[in-house]
Parts: C-alpha cells; structure tokens; sequence
C-alpha cells in the first residue's frame, strides 16, 4: 500500500458563483497528525466533507485511503472513522451499547466486536463503567471513548471535528496521547481546529484562508517562517487578509 | 473597596455540586478571569452573581449589594453576557441594540459614547439580521447589548468560545479599552492562553478554586523544573520518558513534551538512558498556566 | 417607563411580522377552517339518491314522489322492484329506499282522520355514514308525511337550523379551537423561545419585572386573535349565512374573554415547557385534543362516556363553545349564558394568576 493516505489535487467546491473551497492540493502520509486549520468560514467544513465522502467536488481530484472522491464516496466512509465535538456518541445509551451499535455499523462481527471492546475499555481503564449510561460520564471521558469508538473498525483515516474543546489541560493530554498512539499504530489523523494550541500538537498544519490553502507545514517551520512565537500569531498574520466572513 | 466579593458560595443541582465553597473578591475597575475547563462551575456562579440563581450557601457581594436580598438593585447595575449567543436572530443589529436600551430605561444616545469603539464596528452591518452575522459580529454585539446601560461591573461568560483567533484577539483588546473606562470586568474562559490578558486570574476545576493570583504570580507559583523533550517518536518518547529516574510527569505539550522532575533527576542520565531516541532534543522551558492548573489539579 | 413598554410590544410584534410564514398560518387556517367545514365536511344531506317500491302507483304514491322529486336534497332515481332494493343500496346507486304500502292512499286517509294504522311508509337507508342518513331520514319523514293527510302521524320539526346546516355547529368549535391555536400555542412557543435561545437570560438580568415583558408579548398576539376574531365572525355571517341574532356584540365580549384565557393558558404551558418543541406538544396535547374530543365540537357532549362528561367541565372550550353557540344559532342574549360566561371568567381569574405566581424571575 502506497504511503500517501490522502492526496488531493486542485479540489474545487463552488456553490452557485461562490467558490467554497479554491483549488487545494496537498498530501498526507501514513501516521501523520495533519491539521487542517481555517478561520470561520474559510472552507474547512466544506473540504472535509469532500474528504469523508460526503459531498462531491465540482472539479479537481482526490483520492482517500486509495478510493476516488469524485466517484466512490461510500467506499471511502467505510474505512474512515469521525468525531465530532457536538455529536459522536449516544447520551441515553450506555457505553457498551454505543460500542456495539457502532461496531455493528461498521459491520464488524460479535466476535470482534466482543474482542475490541474489551480491549478498548481495558485500554481507557474503563471496564467498570461498561454499563453506564455516557450521559453521566465527564467530558473529558465521553471524548475519550469517542475517539475509541471511531477508531474501532481500525479505519485508515480519522476525521476529528474541533475534538478537544472545553476540557481540562490534563484530560486533553491524555486525549492527545491516545491520538498519538493511534498515530504511532499507523492511523492517519486528521484534524480540524480554530484553537491554535491544538495545531501545535500536529506533525504538520495547513492554514485554509478564504477557500484556499495559504500555508502548509510543520508547526516548527511555518513560526520560523513568519517570524511568530505562537501558533497564534501565524494564523492572525493570514487571516487577516481574509477577505469574506461567514 | 471591591466590586465583586465572594464568601464561601456554593451551589449544587441535585447531588451534582456545581460550587463548592468559592472565596474570591474582585477590585473596582479590574479585569478578572476565571480560568477553567467546562464543569468547573463558571457558569454557575456568574448566574449567582447575576442574581439568576440563589445560592445554597454562603454570600456574595457585587458592587456592595448582596445578590439574594438587593437582586433588584443588582440587576439595574450589571452587564451580562451569557455564554451562549443571546440575540434576538430574527431582528437586525441597530433593533437588537435598541431594544436592550429600552429593557434598561436608557436611550442609545445617552451611552453611545462607551459603546462606539466597539459599535462602530458592526455599524455598516446596522440593518443586517443578527442572526445573519459573522462569530466575531455577533460577539461585537452582545457586547455592545451589554453596555448600552453603562453598567459597573460586567460578566462576561466565556465570550470567546466558539470564536477565530482573530475575532478572540480583538475581543481582548476591546476589553482592555472598557477597563480604561473604569468598569469592572468578570471574565470567564476555557483557553488557558487567553489568561495574560487578566489583570488578576482565578483557576477553577469542579467547583473549586485552585489559586488565584496576577498571571506572572500563578506561573511564579511552578517552582519544580521543567523541560521540553523532543523527538519524531512522539509517542514511543512519552513512554520511555516516563519510566526514566526523577521524573514526576511527562505530558504532551504542543511539538513537544513537557518534562517536570524531582531533585533526584540528571539530565545527563536521562539522555544517556534515551539514547535509541537519535534526535531527542532536551532544553529547559519556561512553565505556562496550563503547566500550573496540572500541577494544581494532581494536588 | 411607557415608552418602554411600548419598544417592547415592537420587538415582539417585529418577531411576528418577520416570521411570514407562521403569521400566514395563523391567518388562513381560519378561513380554510370555516371553508372547508362550511361546504366540503358536512353532514348535510345533499344530492340524496332515492329510490321508491311502490306496489301500485296510486295518485298519493304519485304526489309523494312528486314532492320528493322537488325537494332540493333529492334526487329521485326512479321506481324499482321490492327485490332490487339490496343491489341498489349496495352498489351506491342510491342511498334511501321508500317503499310505499299496498293500500297507500286508503290507510294514509285513515290516519288523517285519526284511526290508528299499521305503518304504510318504510324507509330503508344505507347507515354507512351514520349522520348524513339520519339527516335523510328526518328530511325523509319531513317530506313525505309532512303533507296534511298525514300530519297527525308523525311530527318532527327542527328548530334554529331548520335546514340542519352543520356549518353552524362547527362554526363555534372552529373559533373554540382557533383562539387556543393562536394565543395559547403561539404565546407558549415564543416565550419558550426565549428561554433556548438565552435572550430569557438576558432578560432577567435586567431592572424591568418579567410581567411586563410578557405582557408586551401578549399585545401582538391579543391583536392577530382580534383580527381572526373578525374574520370569522364576517365569514361565518356573510359566506356561511350563520344568523347571529343573539347580538355579534355579545358574541364579541365573550370571544374577548376567551382570548385572555388562552394567553393565560399559554402562559402556564410557558412555565412549565422548557424547550420549543416541548411546548408545541404540551398545546397539542393538553389543549387540542380536549378541545376537538371533548368540547362538544365534534361529538355531542352528551353522548360521551360519563367519565368523560365530567372531565368535559374543566375544558374551557366547552363553555365557550357552548355559549356561542346559543348565542349565535338560537339567538338568545348574553344574558342567558350567563353561566357558561360566570365559568369561563372564574378560569382565566385561576390560570392568569397560577400562571403569573409561577413565572419566575429567577433561572430556577
């Protein structure tokens, strides 16, 4: 299997005359943390959902864990996995209950199944909290078992939509570490953010601006290229250009 | 004199205690951050303090009137920013701004002054629908909704979530400006980063204060010493690190990890023993907020 | 503090204008209402296809169905043989049967001059739906004994909508339902709005007490309700040809009370619903339902089970419905309502005032 997880060249959305998203082209490789960074109304939304075979490109090119984005958007979810911050699990359902209603969704067996949920719980340290409901458990855990059931059909790709929002600076370490060690595994992870400190955790950034990508590198190189302290900085100096709001 | 004083104020929901004893008093004409994650109970005290809850123990003070006995009073002196998007969608800007200057009995004129700064920017947006506006405007706009009747002190609960850095920059720098105006400012935010911005700051977590003190006073507080450890193996380094002599805690931090030790710790040791790590890179850092509410939270 | 209140009825009645779709709604439904149960719905019998067994063709025979043949609700379909009549009732080609006793005009002389007799006209009617063949039935024994040979034998005689025009009924629960729709479920909807949008928030956190921006909220809708108020009121005198003759003015001072009612009612539904959607189910549940089941709109009050009956007395409707009725069907003054007037005054005197002790001026 090739290296490259995502490539795309020239992707275009346009809705009526407004171009949502402008030619963008970059690649991400195996194990990688890219973040896909974009101020409000930039284009990210709109890309990502490209990306996740959600919507079709109006013209350019694409490929997602090998399968085109212009012609097989169901094959492509299959190897996906998403989380969002404001939807990923079910409240009123417990947590093997949500693990197992995923699972299924994803087509995996009982046995498996069985098999990874145990190893799942085992490793959040979670096996005693099996049967309770996710609405009683804290942020900082739901975002956790999110990021697990995501990733429990092994997908080659995981989407995170803004996943650390709102926690605590220790809940979110640890919910970095479990990115990293899907990451470490070979699960390519790609994230979507406003909050800068998060873009320091990749292992490399794109910065969208107005629908297209105005910067594309590691996190090191590109605050060395704008002469910037902070992740922050970068992306003020670029987007401040922006031309259209929301 | 102070503008806000806090004794010892608890709340709880059911058996959830959103507030557990919190002791804090803020000077006239500071601007006061409470610094935490969601749970930490902000929400909830701002509400006691805006007098929309009463509490189940203890007592507060904003601009010397006690929140259960002069709520009346206390409510005709405050501005109040809740933290989700508290517009009218459906009206444009300019009838949003006068309709919250006829809740409170007062002309736009009249405060128009205080207000502009911050106004003037969503201005050539005046017969746009609030709901039709960008983050950053909207915020704009509450915030100006929030001034229009000059008040004395203002609660600000998590204005910045859910808002571009760009859009967060300038809601700093406005704040800034209505300090300048004397008014006393209560802040809340989740982003840590945000917090050199106070003149004073509060950290929180489940309904406790964990320390309070000027943004350089609460980094002054991490004594322990403190690295930044680096390597393309990020994972596999988090592991190893932890195994190694001296080290309390090793945590991701941005590209790189942040190492804190004991006395017992030899830096050179400690590179010898990670030595199959052929580029780890290891230099003293400077500890952050985040750095002391982790500290803080293990205590 | 006038003017004030006053910005507060604009921004209420803004949210109104703004949402077109909504106040569009609330417009048509009453007149689409009163149209369709005015013409389409209608248990009024129309166009009534009879057919007559007649064993000899005698010259009463021949004047009864002449008669029938006039009448403006029958169609006369013809003579046909006494073992036809199953076929034709059960195919639909008619929906009465008349069958005419052998010696007709004998026994029907005999029963004008007062000598009891056997029964000598037999009705035969397809009872599928049920209301319109017992209107049918009644016009049936209208027409054919209605004449002077057979006066004495059988005598119904509908008073106050001598046609036995269903619109009239419906018209009263139409305005019983409308008004709960409109300031009830409408009020409830957007003060609940307030409280997910987080502008309630906001609100309390001001010097002005909740009452008065309620009120202000209320205004706007007292007004559309005025208005659908006189719409229905024109259609039903002037498209429907309902007579009113208990005095409109009456009728209206009624309505009026009704309309605060419901917004008090709408109040209390606001104070309990914690979201939009909440709030649409509670009005459907709690207030519609009752209003079409058990008001007296759609089925008789007294043909509910008891059970029923006496949960009937604490649906306002019903009161409402009722005196409207009276006063515009049979004509009589407000006055005589005095009771079901006496009723719903004491309601609204309750709700508006549980209503305003439970509204808060806290969050909790």
């Amino acid at each position: 299997m090739s290296d490259v997880v995502i490539s795309v060249r020239e992707l275009t959305k346009r809705f009526g005359d407004f171009t949502a998203v402008d030619r963008i082209s970059f690649d991400v490789r195996r194990g990688e943390i890219f973040g896909f960074l974009g101020a409000n109304g930039a284009g990210k939304t709109t890309a990502m959902r490209m990306l996740c075979g959600l919507s079709f490109p109006t013209s350019g090119s694409g490929t997602v864990a090998g399968y085109d984005v212009m012609r097989e958007g169901e094959e492509i979810k299959r190897y996906i996995g998403y989380m969002s911050q404001r939807f990923s699990l079910y409240n009123d359902l417990t947590v093997w209950e949500n693990i197992n209603l995923f699972a299924g969704i994803y087509g995996l067996s009982k046995r498996e199944t069985e098999q990874r949920a145990a190893e799942l719980l085992e490793r959040l340290n979670f096996s005693s909290e099996r049967n309770a409901l996710v609405g009683s458990l804290p942020l900082g855990w739901k975002q956790k078992l999110s990021f697990a059931i995501a990733t429990i059909h092994r997908p080659e790709v995981v989407f995170l939509d803004e996943p650390t929002g709102g926690v605590d600076p220790m809940t979110r370490r640890q919910f970095w570490e479990l990115i990293y060690e899907a990451a470490d595994g070979g699960t390519t992870i790609f994230v979507t953010t406003h909050y800068m400190d998060e873009a320091e955790y990749c292992t490399r950034v794109s910065i969208m601006v107005d629908g297209r990508v105005q910067a594309l590198d590691t996190p090191a190189r590109l605050k060395q290229q704008f002469a910037a302290e902070t992740m922050d900085e970068v992306f003020r100096t670029l987007a401040r250009g922006a031309k259209r709001a929301e | 004199m102070y503008a806000i004083e806090v004794n010892n104020l608890a709340k709880s929901y059911g058996r959830v205690q959103a507030l557990d004893g919190v002791s804090f008093a803020v000077r006239r004409g500071e601007l006061f951050g409470l610094i935490g994650p969601d749970g930490a109970g902000k929400t909830t005290l701002f509400r006691l303090l805006t007098t929309l809850l009463l509490p189940d123990g203890g007592e507060a003070k904003v601009d010397g009137l006690d929140v259960v006995k002069d709520y009346l009073a206390i409510r005709s002196r405050v501005g109040y920013m809740p933290g989700r998007f508290s517009l009218y969608p459906d009206l444009s800007v300019e009838e949003n701004l006068g309709f919250f200057a006829a809740l409170f009995g007062v002309g736009v004129e009249e405060s128009y002054d205080l207000v502009e700064p911050i106004y003037k920017q969503i201005a050539p947006f005046r017969t746009r629908r609030a709901g039709k506006l960008s983050g950053g405007m909207k915020q704009k706009l509450a915030l100006s909704c929030a001034l229009i009747h000059r008040p004395s002190v203002l609660f600000l609960d998590e204005p910045t979530t859910g808002v571009d850095a760009v859009s967060r920059c300038e809601f700093w720098d406005m704040l800034a400006g209505l300090k300048q105006r004397g008014i006393t400012i209560l802040v809340s935010t989740p982003y840590m980063d945000e917090a050199s911005r106070c003149d004073r700051i509060a950290l929180c977590n489940e309904g406790h204060i964990l320390g309070i003190d000027t943004p350089t006073g609460i980094v002054g507080q991490f004594r322990s010493p403190l690295y930044a450890i680096r390597s393309r193996r990020t994972f596999a380094l988090l592991e190893a690190a932890r195994r190694q002599q001296g080290v309390v805690q090793c945590y991701p931090f941005g590209e790189s990890h942040h190492l804190v030790v004991d006395d017992t710790f030899d830096k050179e040791q400690f590179v010898r023993a990670l030595s199959d790590f052929e580029d780890l890179h290891i230099e003293p850092a400077t500890p952050t907020i985040e750095d002391v509410f982790i500290k803080l939270m293990k205590r | 503090m006038k003017g004030n209140f006053l910005s507060f009825v604009k921004k209420e009645s803004l949210h109104i204008l703004r949402d077109t779709r909504t106040m569009l709604v609330v417009m048509l439904i009453p007149v689409v209402l009163m149209i369709l149960f005015g013409f389409a719905i209608s248990t009024e019998v129309n166009n009534i296809n009879v057919a007559v067994v007649a064993p000899e063709r005698t010259d009463g025979v021949k004047d009864a169905v002449e008669r029938l043949s006039q009448n403006e609700y029958f169609t006369f379909k013809g003579y046909i043989e006494s073992d036809q009549i199953d076929e034709c009732l059960r195919s639909g080609k008619v929906m009465a049967v008349v069958l005419f006793a052998a010696d007709y005009d004998r026994r029907a002389a005999q029963a004008a001059a007062g000598v009891p007799t056997e029964p000598i006209i037999q009705l035969i009617l397809d009872a599928s739906n049920v209301n319109t063949a017992g209107s049918a039935t009644a016009y049936l024994q209208n027409i054919l004994l209605g004449t002077a040979s057979a006066q004495s034998m059988f005598e119904t005689r509908m008073l106050f909508n001598p046609q036995m025009r269903s619109a009239y009924n419906f018209v009263p629960g139409i305005m019983g339902l409308i008004f709960i729709l409109v300031c009830a479920m409408m009020t409830s909807v957007s003060i609940v709005r307030e409280k997910e949008v987080g502008t309630m928030e906001v609100l309390l956190v001001s010097p002005v007490r909740p009452f008065k921006i309620i009120f202000a909220k209320m205004i706007p809708y007292f007004t559309i309700s005025c208005i659908v108020l006189v719409t229905i009121l024109l259609l039903a005198r002037y498209l429907l040809g309902v007579p009113m003759s208990g005095g409109v003015m009456g009728i209206f001072s009624l309505s009026l009370l009704y309309l605060v009612l419901s917004l008090s009612l709408g109040l209390l539904v606001s104070t309990i619903a914690s979201t939009q959607v909440a709030a649409l189910l509670v009005s459907a549940m709690v207030m519609m339902m009752p209003i079409l089941m058990l008001s007296g709109m759609l089925f008789p009050i007294e043909n509910l089970p008891k059970f029923f009956q006496v949960v009937s007395n604490i649906v306002p409707a019903r009161w409402y419905i009722d005196a409207v009725r009276k006063m515009m069907i049979q004509g009589v003054p407000m006055v005589v309502v005095w009771k079901d007037c006496t009723i719903l005054l004491g309601m609204t005197v309750v709700l508006l005032g549980v209503s305003l002790k439970k509204f808060n001026d806290r969050l909790e």
